[in-house]
């Protein structure tokens, strides 16, 4: 079967309308990839920058939040840091502020280099950036002060949403107008994930924030919208990076190109009807909670689709994750997303529900999917394209190893952790002989585990912003090639340079 | 082949406009008419402002309002209300506090399981002076430290033990937040319903 291959380096460049970009329009692949990643520059430096501190940001907050959760009068006088507050806060800044922003900047790296077109309009993305920003901090701020809306999910104050959604607006504007412009006919799998989400994750958000909700129907449109901000936001970033990244450094085409098409569309027709699972046992109407139940379950067939297709183009040469660092936290991302999925199809079952619902095994299943696959494979894209925009390279290997190892080993033990003391917590709190705080207590030693955890986490987040820190700031020895984790055995990587720019290359922007 | 954007956005808008339609306007035109179920009345005056206290302090992270009907979960034998939860306990909830946690126990029938206000201030003060081992966080900016006069504490005053005391010659006194909290508290009641009560929409 022939596949269109992920990589650029051969595809026919086909000129589309009447693109003049320029006069001298570069021919061979390599100076095409350096006038993309030039023109992308700003834009994806201002987000990926915005993504760490927001990140910072929420890792504060959920350092606080989990101690809080066993060490219940710590800090216990201040209003602003009560539980109730940070954990919304950790929610928000590590949702909207890190994930989301740190994920338009992939989207904007990748739809310039898999449309062959400079990313147009940088300067409405430059501002679609700051807009978001004011919104991130209007929203944080009025959460510690106390001005949640109380709607799970969308807790920030109607005003920061007033100023993500039209920036979402603009990225969608600046982006789709270069759709016209590309230079390749064909729109890889990748495009397909990151054009679908431009257009779903606006109208999400307008739609649970309606003012016409209340009652149960709030409730249902409430995690319609919470599953579907996951599913049809930050799973298609995920994913499409995932598309790109893994042929890219394994150096081979998607291993069955058209499977992925069947992937893309059975995701976008059941993904979004899984949410009401979270209200299994309530007051809903059954049938909707039936019909969640029933499309969770199908998700089975995107989710394994996407798994054959990103396990078996990386474990043709699944020895690169000992060198490459992009490959290694994308393969672990794509992995926790086959886990996390699958996890996801079984779990609404109502009679694993009866255990597991309002345990912390929801709390770490939930972290699976933002942190083991979202975030891991935010962390990956970005070892692969900041060096391309910067013209620079990561200041240290051991730092990085540093950063997987803390950030993997920490999910790792969080979500063990969790998942084992949720159905304990869960089987406890469904036998009415034991007293409600023997419960607690019974789920105290996992909270604890939960925040060690934590703070191997927070360990990696801070070598990861110290170290895009320097790279951002050119910081340490002129590079003399990419950073991997080991050398790599000569002509393992090829030829390639995927891309790079030469070191101070003056000429961008 | 993938070479048309229009197909993808027009698929794209398709698929989630079917799933809003029946996830969140189907539902909304299905219980728009429902009757509120006996005992539930549209909350006034202080209940309104302790509804929002409860939103501003989180409480909805660590209780649920939902109480899962016989046979599944144990909520009823645990004693969190009479039976499961109905549409109709909900129709003047705007926002829905449903909840998705149980850090703390379903609060949906609080008032008929605690009616006591010197309980629920000495807990909203600090959880652990009436629940030992609870991880209950403190909320005691919704109280004030006053000065007992020669007259003794004022009537208000929350009883405390001892370890939790603010000192000799000092009391503890709700606020009209703390008031508010607790009169909205005393809102979430669950009263049984005559017939048994069938799964919410049976169709």
């Amino acid at each position: 079967m022939s596949q269109p291959a992920p990589s650029l380096t051969t595809t026919e460049a086909v000129p589309l309308g009447s693109p003049s970009l320029s006069d001298a329009v570069p021919v061979d692949a390599a100076s095409w990839r350096r006038r993309v990643d030039a023109s992308a520059r700003l834009p994806v430096l201002a987000y990926v920058l915005s993504g760490v501190v927001w990140l910072l940001v929420g890792t504060v907050f959920a350092l606080l939040a989990s101690f809080k959760l066993h060490e219940a009068d710590w800090l216990g006088e201040t209003a602003a840091l009560t539980f109730g507050r940070v954990r919304p806060a950790h929610l928000a800044t590590m949702i909207y502020g890190w994930l989301s922003m740190v994920d338009v900047g992939i989207m904007i790296w990748l739809w310039g280099r898999l449309l062959k077109t400079e990313v147009r309009h940088p300067w409405v993305l430059l501002a679609s950036c700051a807009l978001w920003n004011v919104g991130m901090v209007v929203g944080t701020v009025g959460l510690l002060a106390g001005f949640s809306t109380g709607v799970e999910w969308v807790e920030m104050p109607v005003a920061a949403f007033f100023c993500i959604v039209p920036a979402l607006g603009l990225v969608a504007f600046a982006l789709l107008s270069s759709l016209g412009r590309r230079r390749v006919r064909h729109l890889y799998i990748s495009v397909w994930y990151l054009g679908a989400c431009m257009l779903w994750t606006p109208i999400l958000l307008v739609a649970v924030l309606l003012p016409i909700y209340s009652g149960v129907p709030h409730a249902t449109v409430n995690w319609w919208f919470a599953h579907n901000i996951l599913g049809l936001w930050l799973t298609p970033v995920g994913l499409a990076a995932a598309y790109y990244f893994i042929p890219k450094v394994v150096g081979r085409p998607v291993y069955s190109y058209h499977l992925s098409y069947l992937g893309f569309w059975t995701l976008a027709l059941f993904y979004n009807w899984a949410g009401v699972h979270h209200l299994v046992g309530g007051p809903p109407p059954q049938w909707l909670v039936t019909v969640s139940i029933v499309f969770s379950v199908m998700m089975i067939i995107p989710v394994l689709v996407v798994a054959v297709n990103h396990h078996m183009t990386a474990f043709a040469r699944i020895r690169r994750v000992l060198y490459s660092p992009t490959l290694r936290f994308v393969v672990f991302g794509a992995m926790s997303y086959t886990v996390v999925s699958l996890q996801g199809a079984l779990m609404p079952f109502r009679s694993l529900m009866e255990v597991t619902h309002f345990t912390h095994h929801t709390i770490a299943h939930s972290h699976l999917g933002v942190y083991a696959f979202a975030t891991m494979v935010a962390f990956g894209s970005v070892y692969y394209l900041l060096p391309r925009v910067t013209g620079w390279e990561w200041a240290s290997r051991r730092l990085i190893a540093l950063h997987f190892w803390t950030t993997g080993l920490g999910i790792g033990m969080y979500v063990v952790g969790l998942t084992v003391g949720g159905i304990q917590q869960g089987l406890l709190m469904n036998d009415a002989s034991v007293p409600f705080l023997d419960v607690v207590i019974a789920t105290k030693p996992w909270l604890w585990s939960r925040s060690i955890a934590g703070v191997l986490i927070t360990v990696g987040h801070l070598t990861f912003a110290w170290l895009v820190w320097q790279i951002v700031r050119h910081r340490g020895p002129a590079p003399d090639g990419p950073v991997y984790f080991r050398p790599p055995p000569t002509g393992l990587f090829g030829r390639g340079d995927g891309g790079r720019a030469p070191v101070a290359d003056s000429s961008l922007l | 082949m993938l070479t048309r954007p229009a197909l993808l956005f027009l698929g794209a808008f398709a698929a989630i406009l079917m799933s809003y339609t029946a996830l969140s306007l189907v539902p909304k035109m299905q219980l728009a008419t429902i009757e509120p179920t006996p005992g539930t009345e549209q909350p006034f005056g202080a209940q309104v402002q302790g509804r929002e206290i409860y939103i501003r302090e989180g409480c909805v992270y660590c209780h649920t309002q939902q109480v899962r009907a016989p046979g599944y979960g144990a909520d009823v034998e645990r004693g969190w209300g009479p039976r499961g939860s109905l549409p109709g306990d909900y129709v003047y909830d705007s926002p829905h506090l449903l909840g998705t946690m149980r850090t703390g126990p379903d609060l949906r029938d609080i008032a008929s399981r605690q009616p006591s206000a010197d309980w629920h201030y000495a807990h909203f003060y600090n959880p652990r002076s009436v629940s030992p081992g609870s991880v209950m966080p403190p909320y005691p900016w919704l109280f004030r430290t006053v000065e007992v006069g020669p007259g003794g504490a004022p009537g208000n005053a929350v009883p405390l033990p001892p370890e939790f005391a603010p000192g000799d010659g000092l009391a503890i006194v709700p606020t009209g937040e703390a008031e508010a909290l607790y009169a909205y508290l005393m809102t979430l009641k669950l009263e049984p319903v005559e017939a048994p009560a069938p799964s919410p929409a049976t169709e």
